[in-house]
């Protein structure tokens, strides 16, 4: 993993997201900045990143804590670097969220919650992203793959393997720069 | 064809540009409430009828006119885009292809509020969303809609979009200000209300998506107009987050007061069960609100047809009746398994509980422990009881309707289909179909 540090490019985009919240408000930037933080250390969300975070925003470190361990999509520990999620909720189950899983666990030898041996693919379970009617789907980083067959997620593995994808929510050129 | 007001648009390409919505008539509620007093906006969308789309129906208009305005102190509009009621999706359909039409309807609001800044609070889980919300208010600010004094008129507002990172909780107002405070989505005691101490402790309205964006026929079209459409106290027109075992499952704009018969089963709509199976059961408004039989999701139990209406869904109170809620509307056919739907549902709100008061954290966790031990052949009828008794005390005894949402439909489910229950535990070898179904790590949350 890189330092623990953002480049100016993403340093530039955390002191403008800190701007969007009234002066002294600057907390407000916590989850934006933390999602940053994942996506550029490597996946998941170390003490040294949280730290990191903290003296950015100049508050204590157990605030950021507090705050990373509460959201779902936080990774406080490693993970793959292509991350599967996949619905399980009502809408997507009655489609067959549970022959996606199954078929993904047995395709890479893995549970839910679990991660590949070399590293690659982390497979998790997840509640409704609001695809209900695009069951079964997946999120794969900020991407959603929706109307899963067995046969496109076999696709999809083949891909992001090919691809060696890495899986993020968000960079530095998701919000305008002004 | 039903009425459209917020989707009409819908097939046009390119409407998610500034160019070609503002050539199809985007941003004149703007220019007509910027030629308002803020009370002549506020007085439109009074008389509209228009009731919050978030899910507990609440009119919009008293809503607003219940904000403090307090001299000196800055007052907040916050979009709330957390979508993550199981079953719900249309509010991503809407900022995804109608991005302007958010932003449109954010404007005329936040200026009917006398709000100069203004959050989109958006789940996680949508940032591609983030990136056409973004770009959208950018092309926004270039033309003038946004920043300082908006078309010469002298008012100023900013608009930002700000990511959650995973929670459900955080689509509760208060949760949500919080989250957007940078903390835990742990929600507030009320009062006091966010209308009086917000965000920052400013008044503060939080609206949805689909309310938000409904600002913009209302005040295009007058609210007089607007309150014709639909029926009743049900002003205007409805998103339905259509899904599950439906033949056409998506995003439909229906004017309230469809019957739901026609909405399941008309080419127009849902377009019938998938593989032409029988109806077993509807959750008509999101995972939060009470199943429905097949027989009472078609007729009220007075025999009349039942309709996508506040009124209609929810007559018979929680003994026969439901609500529409968010409108997401969850179809399931013959073959369902109720007792492992509602498993998925016990298991989502013990997983998405902030844990604050007990009788949620402790009551969430015992139910999907307990519909766990029935789907896997150990349940007892005093199982069944004991989940009656337990969603019981959960209701009404929690900070926030979290507790009630993650009670009823645990309610409902005994309430209609107890034999299925009852069943599954005398009989455990019914569950067979079911356990087809799951592999057991899958139904226990890690
Ligand atoms: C647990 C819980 C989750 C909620 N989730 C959402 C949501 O995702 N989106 C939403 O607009 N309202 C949600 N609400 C309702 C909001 O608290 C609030 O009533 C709503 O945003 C008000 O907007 P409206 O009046 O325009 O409907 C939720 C409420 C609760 C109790
Ligand atoms: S009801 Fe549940 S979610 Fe709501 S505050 Fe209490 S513990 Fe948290
Ligand atoms: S239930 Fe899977 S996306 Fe909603």
């Amino acid at each position: 993993m890189s330092e623990v540090k953002f480049n100016d490019e993403t340093l530039a985009v955390v002191h403008n997201l800190m701007r969007r919240y009234p002066e002294g408000r600057h907390k407000s930037a916590l989850l934006p900045i933390l999602h940053l933080a994942q996506a550029e250390f490597g996946g998941w969300l170390s003490p040294a990143a949280m730290d990191y975070v903290a003296s950015i925003l100049n508050i204590k470190p157990v605030e950021v804590y507090e705050v990373a361990s509460f959201y779902s999509m936080y990774n406080l520990n490693p993970v793959g670097k292509c991350m599967l999620e996949v619905c399980r909720t009502s809408s997507c189950w009655l489609r067959g969220a549970d022959d996606v899983i199954r078929h993904i666990e047995k395709r890479l030898a893995i549970k839910v919650g679990e991660t590949t041996a070399d590293g690659m693919f982390s497979l998790k379970a997840v509640e409704c992203l609001g695809s209900c009617g695009t069951a079964p789907m997946m999120q794969v980083g900020k991407d959603y793959h929706e109307n899963l067959t067995l046969e496109k997620v076999d696709e999809l593995l083949t891909q992001f393997t090919k691809e060696d994808k890495h899986s993020r929510y968000c960079d530095a050129n998701t919000y305008r720069k002004n | 064809m039903g009425k459209k007001l917020l989707l009409q648009n819908d097939n046009v390409p390119g409407i998610d540009t500034y160019e070609v919505y503002r050539q199809h008539g985007g941003y004149t509620s703007v220019e007509k409430a910027l030629k308002m007093t803020s009370d002549e906006v506020v007085e439109e969308v009074k008389k509209s009828g228009l009731r919050g789309r978030g899910g507990a129906g609440f009119p919009t208009g008293m809503k607003w006119s219940f904000l403090a305005k307090p001299e000196g102190v800055p007052r907040y509009l916050v979009c709330n885009a957390d979508e993550s009621e199981p079953g719900t999706f249309k509010d991503r359909y809407l900022m995804q292809r109608h991005p302007h039409l958010l932003i449109e309807g954010m404007i005329a609001a936040s200026y009917a509020l006398g709000a100069n800044t203004a959050y989109i609070y958006i789940r996680g889980e949508y940032f591609y969303i983030v990136n056409i919300l973004e770009k959208a208010i950018e092309e926004a600010y270039t033309a003038g809609w946004l920043g300082d004094n908006i078309q010469g008129s002298g008012y100023s507002l900013n608009m930002y979009v700000h990511p959650g990172a995973g929670a459900y909780i955080c689509g509760e107002e208060t949760a949500l200000l919080e989250s957007l405070e940078g903390k835990r989505g742990n929600p507030r005691i009320k009062p006091p209300f966010p209308a009086v101490k917000g965000l920052y402790a400013c008044p503060t309205v939080v609206n949805n998506v689909e309310t938000i964006a409904a600002v913009v026929p209302i005040l295009n079209m007058g609210g007089e107009e607007y309150a014709k459409i639909g029926i009743g106290k049900s002003t205007g027109t409805k998103l339905i987050s259509a899904s599950g075992h439906i033949k056409k499952p998506g995003v439909y704009e229906i004017e309230l007061g469809l019957p739901v018969e026609e909405f399941i089963y008309s080419e127009e709509y849902c377009g019938g069960i998938l593989n032409d199976k029988k109806l077993k059961a509807v959750v008509p408004g999101g995972s939060s609100v009470p199943i429905l039989p097949a027989e009472l999701s078609l007729k009220t139990p007075t025999g009349e047809p039942r309709l996508m209406s506040y009124e209609s869904l929810s007559e018979g109170g929680f003994v026969s009746g439901s609500m529409l809620g968010s409108g997401g509307f969850i179809v399931m056919d013959e073959t369902t398994s109720i007792v492992r739907n509602l498993h998925t549902f016990n298991r989502f709100y013990h997983h998405e509980s902030c844990g604050q008061c007990s009788p949620c954290r402790e009551g969430t966790g015992w139910m999907e422990k307990i519909t766990h031990k029935i789907l896997d052949g150990h349940g007892t009828l005093a199982d069944i009881d004991l989940l009656w008794d337990i969603q019981r005390k959960i209701e009404g005894n929690t900070i926030c309707p979290l507790g009630d949402a993650a009670a009823w439909p645990v309610a409902a489910a005994i309430r209609h289909f107890r034999e299925e229950f009852e069943e599954y535990v005398s009989n455990p070898s019914s569950i067979v179909d079911v356990k087809h179904y799951y592999n057991i790590h899958n139904l226990v949350e890690a």
